[in-house]
């Protein structure tokens, strides 16, 4: 069952393309990712979902409920937490709870079950403003809140954002642990290493959707072997490949340049003969799985060539 | 003594920040070198806000030394400020003025002369590729150049040090690493690079890191040598390592 | 209406945890008092003035010499001609002249219709008002002891102000106008903030997602601060009875139920505003400049609307607070019953159920 459905999308703020003629859908009990950077359009594709904003062109519905025509009765079925800590900094964790639940018509009693595990965390400090809360905690809350009135599906812009490692590990569990109670997720993050944790992603970029797969399928369908080449003095490589003839792309990931380079078939020696001729110290090259991040930037960079041939 | 003080951009030792009885930093030593792209990594609340603005000399530590480019963070703050740059994740460029005007307004807080502040940016706007939007206005320009112009200003005055405060937060892959080029062309230049990351691959980027956890710094050393010591191939591994024992939790 | 209640406790919440509404919510009124009671006050003290005596009878002496006792005359050397007058005009030394022609004392008790020449410099058109009613009074008072059954037959404009003020307590005029500006503070001011606050927050975007009416959202920002502002008003009557010495001679609970429609008709302009700015700097400037300086500046409290120009005159009439200004004065000081502001209530009953139709269509379902 289809549980969002998004078809030619369009969002306009004044000559920008916000969201730029988009579709997918996201099945029940999916958990599915918007993933892109800041101004890839993935704000506004939510508040069109979440019937806080028209769109310009296009339809979308939420368990088959139209966002224009029925957003009275989506807005009793959804959670959804914006991008901004969206709570009163002023209340404390149990009074922002309760009010949340009062709104949504329920009360933190009725739907226990369903935050129980979040709300163990937060319970010591109850008392505590929501603004004295460390940013890991505030996520915490801000998921309970979204949750209290067990929605059926479940909105959540960039949650993870600006939040440290340890928090961001834990917010995905406690995804996966929803998920498990059939609810359908979307969420978006500009991380891209959080994607392999959703079930399908879109890639985002300028507010157009590069891709819409499970992220093995992405990282599958990468055309090419990205090699990961290591030396001392990365940097200086990594100027001399780009713009060597044979190389297609290289980019800096972590303590490793990937590279991938324009001949059809490859092998670890081919590579080193190429890279050799800048004689890096400790030069280490193997062959490895691209990442989503890796596909990202390929998709990228088709994009803005296919944009450069549309202006030409 | 003072020989050894003069290749190091920034020295801590025994720094320490109290608000009540809550050490927010908690008697941090450590140098960096300069030239050097020190990563300052910590888990939320663990203390880098805190120790970054004592050493941008914008709070005084409770106890301890430091040394920021030479300066005493108690008595020079002044000339602390004239010899560092900082940028943070909000930037610090103002929307409704030109990119052109926004230079040549940094330029003038940190004393250039006129001529200076000509050649300089007619040099960065060619660098940066920016010619034909020098007078459209900053709040126009897409968000990967808002950044990478953030960057430049923030380095305009030649700073000896500079310090960036998540300056890649919410950026596009292929910009991040543009962004990163800059760094290391600044770093070549001898500017220390003195900066905070919720990303782990720029972690990486790193010549050495810090890792802070409740106020302490944790581990510090290079990113390969960090990863041998917890056994891991990904930076993600060590810091979840090192911060998931926090205690702390708030801000 | 449980959730009004759950959401109403919130609004309280964000009140009292937080100093500065609470300072604007509970100092501003007392230090607005004090200031305008006492400070601001556009009473006149220590005004020099000339008299040229041409009659120097008894009456010219006595009325003299009560000038020279009240505090807000200083009476300067005595002139014998226009030209001493002038020149002490144009060196600043007084701001007013009292001439007395040759047979002063003999026509006041022959036809009991004597003339004198007020001259005041009207370069401060608003001074020089209240200084010929200062001195237009003392003269009223000085015939009345005279002969208490005497008709007073002056050519004089009364204004309210002497009629209804014979120990002259300048605070009086300024009591009605504080308490306008108080309920623009607090009402509109501070009930604007607080929905725009929740906008910038990005709680608005939850609260618009969730099953909640508008209405509610409405009705649950603007109970606490109707709350509040009948708080402040009481506290402004006590400090203005106790404090001020100024006497309530009206009916207190028409009193009470002009400032609830008035209350009203500030939250429905602070709703109004809140929906239509998405900055707490916007809404407060607009609160501040379009609500709080007209209600300053064209209520009459401050300035004497006579004095302005036509245009402003106009503009007056659309401003609510001159209405609830009129009313208040009319019933707290003049102790007139319903019958006399009834019309004024009719136009502010009319603004507050316009405002409050617009501020309800106005409230957006959606962000944009």
């Amino acid at each position: 069952m289809i549980s969002v459905s998004v078809k030619n999308i369009s969002k306009l703020y004044g000559a920008v393309k916000a969201v730029d003629d988009v579709s997918f859908n996201v099945q029940q009990g999916e958990l599915f990712g918007l993933i892109g950077p800041d101004g890839a359009g993935k704000t506004s594709l939510f508040r069109i979902l979440t019937t806080l904003l028209l769109a310009d062109h296009g339809t979308a519905s939420v368990n088959g409920l139209d966002v224009v025509k029925d957003y009275r009765a989506i807005r009793n079925k959804i959670g959804y937490m914006p991008g901004r800590f969206s709570l009163y900094q002023d209340l404390t964790v149990n009074e922002n709870l309760s009010f949340f639940a009062a709104i949504f018509g329920t009360s933190i009693e009725e739907n226990y079950a369903l935050i129980r595990d979040i709300y163990e965390q937060i319970k010591p400090f109850g008392n505590r403003r929501a603004g004295k809360l460390s940013g890991g905690m505030k996520q915490k809350l801000a998921l309970c809140c979204a949750l209290i009135h067990k929605p059926e599906v479940l909105f959540l812009d960039e949650p993870t954002t600006g939040v440290d490692v340890v928090s961001r590990k834990e917010f995905w569990e406690m995804l996966a642990r929803l998920k498990e109670q059939q609810i359908t997720i979307v969420v978006s993050t500009p991380y891209m290493d959080e994607a392999r944790r959703c079930d399908r992603i879109a890639l985002m970029q300028a507010g157009k959707i590069m891709s819409v797969e499970t992220p093995e399928r992405i990282i599958h369908n990468f055309p090419k072997p990205v090699y990961a080449v290591g030396a001392t003095d990365l940097y200086g490589l990594l100027k001399e490949l780009r713009v060597d003839p044979a190389v297609e792309s290289c980019y800096a990931f972590g303590e490793y340049l990937h590279l991938t380079v324009l001949a059809a078939t490859t092998s670890e020696q081919s590579i080193h003969s190429i890279v050799q001729k800048y004689q890096p110290k400790n030069l280490v090259i193997k062959e490895i799985t691209p990442t989503i991040e890796d596909s990202f930037i390929r998709l990228m960079n088709e994009q803005n060539a296919n944009a450069e041939n549309d202006g030409e | 003594m003072q020989k050894t003080m003069e290749n190091k951009a920034i020295i801590c030792r025994e720094l320490t920040k109290e608000f009540g009885d809550f050490k927010a930093v908690d008697r941090i030593s450590f140098e960096v070198n300069q030239g050097e792209i020190f990563g300052f990594l910590g888990a939320n609340g663990a203390g880098k806000t805190t120790a970054m603005r004592i050493l941008c000399g914008l709070s005084y530590p409770s106890s301890g030394e430091a040394t920021v480019a030479g300066f005493d963070v108690y008595k020079q703050q002044e000339q602390i400020k004239k010899n560092i740059g900082y940028m943070s994740q909000k930037f610090s460029l103002y929307d409704n003025l030109t990119t052109l005007e926004n230079i040549e307004f940094y330029g003038g807080v940190y004393g250039l002369s006129r001529p200076e502040i000509k050649e300089r940016s007619a040099q960065l706007v060619h660098t940066l590729g920016l010619e034909k939007e020098v007078k459209k206005l900053v709040g126009d320009l897409p968000l990967g150049w808002k950044q990478k112009l953030a960057f430049s200003v923030a380095i305009f005055h030649r700073p000896k040090i500079v310090f960036l405060d998540e300056p890649t937060g919410g950026v596009d892959p292929i910009t991040r690493r543009q962004f990163w080029d800059m760094i290391y062309e600044a770093a070549a230049s001898g500017i220390t690079v003195f900066v905070t990351t919720h990303y782990m691959d720029e972690a990486e980027y790193c010549h050495r890191i810090s890792v802070m956890v409740d106020g302490r710094v944790e581990a510090i050393d290079s990113p390969a040598n960090l990863k041998a010591r917890f056994h891991t191939d990904s930076m993600d591994e060590v810091f979840y390592q090192l911060a998931r024992g926090a205690k702390r939790t708030a801000d | 209406m449980k959730l009004l209640f759950v959401f109403i406790r919130k609004e309280f919440y964000h009140v009292f945890r937080d100093r500065r509404t609470l300072l604007i919510l509970f100092g501003l009124p007392i230090v607005q008092i004090i200031l305008f009671g006492y400070a601001l006050s556009s009473e006149v003290k220590n005004i020099g003035i000339a008299i040229q005596d041409n009659a120097h009878d008894i009456h010219t002496a006595q009325i003299t010499e009560k000038i020279q006792s009240s505090s807000y005359f200083k009476l300067q050397p005595a002139v014998s001609n226009y030209a001493d007058i002038e020149q002490q005009f144009k060196n600043g030394s007084i701001k007013c002249a009292l001439v007395f022609p040759v047979n002063f004392g003999a026509d006041l008790l022959r036809t009991g219709g004597a003339q004198i020449q007020l001259i005041a410099d009207a370069s401060d058109p608003n001074t020089a008002t209240t200084l010929t009613n200062y001195l237009q009074s003392i003269i009223n008072s000085y015939q009345q002891q005279l002969n208490p059954n005497a008709k007073i037959s002056y050519e004089i404009i009364p204004e309210t102000r002497q009629l209804y003020n014979e120990e002259q307590n300048g605070s009086l005029n300024f009591v009605p106008g504080v308490i306008a500006l108080i309920f623009m503070i607090v009402s509109t001011a501070l009930t604007s903030v607080a929905v725009v606050r929740e906008k910038e927050l990005g709680t608005m975007e939850i609260l618009l997602v969730s099953p909640l009416k508008p209405v509610m959202v409405l009705i649950a920002k603007a109970i606490p601060y109707l709350v509040l502002s009948l708080i402040n008003f009481v506290v402004i009557l006590v400090l203005s009875v106790f404090l001020l010495k100024v006497e309530i001679k009206g009916s207190v609970a028409l009193l009470f139920a002009e400032s609830i429609l008035f209350i009203i008709t500030c939250l429905a302009l602070g709703l109004l505003i809140s929906n239509v700015t998405a900055s707490q700097q916007t809404a407060m400037l607009i609160s501040m400049m379009g609500m709080m300086l007209p209600t300053l500046i064209l209520t009459g409290f401050m300035f004497p609307l006579e004095n302005m120009p036509v245009l402003f005159q106009l503009i007056s009439h659309v401003i609510p607070s001159r209405y609830y200004y009129i009313i208040i004065k009319n019933v707290m000081l003049k102790g007139l019953g319903f019958g006399y502001v009834w019309k004024e209530t009719l136009v502010l009953a009319f603004m507050t159920v316009s405002l409050l139709a617009i501020a309800l269509r106005k409230f957006k379902t959606r962000l944009a």
